[in-house]
């Protein structure tokens, strides 16, 4: 109290700028720019509560309502949704222990998806599609997800275990979404029946985790002294990168089947994958030299010096700073690769867009929602790909301190 | 390997270089005895760092022989690693590892080439952090420490290795005046212990204090060879007249 009294009458520090201050200085500072203030605001405000007064009143939603199972599976046999929740339980589980080991950006998407399924779980309002079994399901996972955060805060848990946890687990759901013919418990699932967000996911992710070793393998081969592979992978990388994804995808739905013997069939969605893969592979490539060429040819040299091998030196020195160089690059372009498989669409697999045409022309009444539909779809990408380029910021700062020299 | 202080351990013949057509090294003959301290100056780009970067392989010669500590340096990929483990470098620029903590630098060839335990590479390494007078940087990132402190760690990089030979490639050029003393002074050290070491610099004080020869580098050639007493007192050549009065000026 007294040193407010004290300093009474002193020369007051300049104030902080107000938001008076600042409407005026941006909005208001010269003739032109405040005839733009005075048309946008008002038709950005315009668009703005309109936009929100169709969201919330005028737009029918029902499409995605009543068919919540066909965006998120497609067909996939209802019966055995219970593989599905156990293969995205895993994963859940798995997000959690690596958000309790790391930390960080990891803890934000756990925490994210906990949310939105609690959510989920806990919405009041009565749907016959959001039923008491399937509540469970999400309120359970939100636990699994927090379980595994505990468990990942433990010493015991090495962080090997969780890393070698994410290299089997896909594998396995994948294997268990699939099934065996003739097994009872669960029969084999023709991916022809996949669809929905499970594929977008599948394609994304599987593209992506794929192609980065073999755009890594690429992006040496292209530094390779032997001519062989040298040219291989130039030849690769260039070739892919000179087509389209379209082509790449009917090359691989149409003329690999007419290259391969007759009896020997390729899976639909599998086939797919591969060309996402390989299209995603020459990018990641290229990205991945720009790397390898920024690290300076003196940190090669000193670790030569300390008697390191080439081996040694490309993996504990020269790979570690050209990836964090292009990290941002790459998660760029698998943001790009994620809406980018919207494309499968033309090859007839129902990802999450191929979905959602199928249930407009599911009802009559659906034909005139498909702005509804489409809304939907766009909000469900900006999502997954708002949060991607968040993490690539995140990772940008976070390692900023170490990459200076 | 019981050798008494007179034996070769560096032994240079006819070493020449070509860049392309540029001839950069014309024929160096240079004998080193264990334990001698050899600095090395002269005119930029006269070949020194050229010459010192022949000793470890970063550059190859094209003719002459170069046989270090009984092993001749040629395409023998299993003699250059060998040479490689036996000789340190430290460079101008330090070329720290960046991603790398301080300990990390440090422990890594001992661990991966040595094939050290973790727990005795990161005992050495905190051993030579406290011979070079930083063990309470361990833990933080190169670009965390000024420019004297990561050539000490780049010191002790190249000491954790116990290489019989340090080469170094004008270690304080880069620098800040202020910091150059710090840098010296482990050298200097360094250089009291017994280590061979080949010491490409224009820091005079310290060929002074602990050089046994001096060699004078101009043009891809060596002018004039002695003791620091030969070069400073009694210079034969003209060219190193010249070359120390511009140098001594400063
Ligand atoms: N990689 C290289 N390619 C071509 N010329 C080089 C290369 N490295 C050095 N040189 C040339 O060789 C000469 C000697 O260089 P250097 O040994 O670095 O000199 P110093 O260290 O004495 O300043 C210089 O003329 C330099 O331009
Ligand atoms: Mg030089």
């Amino acid at each position: 109290m007294e040193n407010i009294r004290t300093t009474k009458g002193a020369i007051r520090p300049p104030q902080p700028p107000g938001p008076l201050k600042w409407v005026r200085d941006n909005l208001f500072n010269n003739w032109y720019n405040t005839l733009l203030t005075v048309v946008l605001v008002p038709t950005v405000l315009f668009v703005l509560v309109q936009s929100i007064l169709w969201v919330f009143t005028k737009a029918d939603w029902r499409p995605i309502i009543e068919n919540p199972m066909l965006f998120a599976v497609g067909q996939y046999p209802r019966d055995q949704l219970w593989r599905v929740a156990i293969g995205l339980s895993g994963i859940m589980f798995l997000m959690g222990a690596s958000w309790g080991k790391w930390g960080g950006l990891l803890r934000t998407i756990s925490l994210s998806f906990a949310i939105v399924f609690a959510f989920l779980a806990l919405l009041p309002v009565q749907l016959e599609t959001l039923d008491t079994d399937l509540r469970i399901y999400l309120g359970s996972t939100v636990l699994l997800i927090f379980i595994g955060a505990w468990l990942g805060r433990l010493k015991a848990v090495k962080k090997a275990y969780i890393l070698i946890g994410w290299a089997i687990m896909p594998i396995i759901s994948i294997i268990f979404l699939i099934g065996f013919e003739g097994v009872e418990k669960i029969p084999e699932v023709s991916t022809t029946f996949w669809g929905g967000l499970l594929v977008t996911f599948l394609l994304s992710a599987g593209g992506i985790l794929a192609s980065f070793p073999i755009g890594l393998a690429l992006a040496l081969g292209r530094r390779s002294s032997l001519p062989v592979v040298k040219g291989f992978s130039i030849a690769f990388i260039e070739t892919v990168r000179g087509v389209p994804l379209v082509t790449i995808l009917f090359m691989f739905s149409i003329i690999l089947v007419l290259l391969l013997p007759a009896d020997s069939s390729l899976d639909r969605l599998f086939r797919a994958w591969m060309a996402v893969t390989f299209f995603s592979a020459a990018y990641t490539a290229e990205n991945i030299r720009g790397g390898l060429q920024a690290v300076p040819i003196g940190q090669i040299e000193a670790a030569k010096a300390v008697g390191m091998n080439a081996f040694q030196t490309m993996l504990f020195i020269v790979m570690p700073q050209a990836l964090r160089a292009v990290l941002p690059t790459i998660v760029g372009q698998f943001i790009s690769l994620f809406k980018d498989t919207t494309l499968v669409v033309i090859v007839g697999i129902n990802d999450l867009l191929g979905i959602g045409r199928s249930v407009i022309n599911m009802e009559p009444a659906f034909l005139q929602l498909d702005l509804e539909v489409y809304m939907f779809i766009a909000a469900v990408y900006w999502v997954f790909s708002y949060f991607m380029s968040r993490a690539s910021a995140r990772l940008e700062t976070t390692m900023g301190t170490r990459t200076t020299l | 390997m019981a050798k008494n202080k007179a034996d070769i351990i560096i032994s240079c013949t006819d070493v020449n270089k070509w860049f392309d057509d540029f001839h950069a090294l014309k024929g160096i003959n240079m004998e080193i005895k264990r334990g001698e301290v050899i600095v090395i100056f002269g005119p930029s780009g006269s070949g020194k760092s050229t010459f010192i970067r022949t000793l470890n392989r970063l550059e190859e010669h094209q003719k002459g022989t170069i046989i270090i500590d009984g092993v001749e340096l040629g395409h023998d990929v299993r003699n250059i690693e060998k040479i490689r483990m036996e000789t340190g470098m430290v460079f101008q620029q330090f070329n720290l590892f960046p991603h790398l903590t301080v300990l990390q630098n440090i422990t890594m060839a001992p661990k991966w080439v040595r094939k050290w335990s973790s727990e005795k590479a990161e005992k050495v390494a905190m051993e030579l952090l406290e011979r070079v007078g930083i063990p309470e940087q361990a833990y933080k990132f190169p670009g965390q420490l000024s420019g004297g402190q990561q050539q000490r760690v780049a010191i002790a990089r190249a000491l954790a290795m116990q290489p019989t030979i340090m080469l170094f490639d004008e270690p304080t050029s880069a620098l800040d005046p202020e910091m150059i003393k710090e840098v010296l002074d482990v050298m200097i050290q360094l250089a009291k212990s017994g280590m061979t070491m080949i010491v490409v610099t224009h820091e005079m004080g310290f060929a002074r204090a602990v050089a046994d020869r001096m060699f004078f580098f101009d043009e891809g050639q060596i002018v004039e060879s002695g003791s620091p007493t030969d070069i400073f007192k009694r210079p034969k050549q003209d060219r190193t007249k010249l070359f120390l009065s511009q140098i001594l000026q400063h």
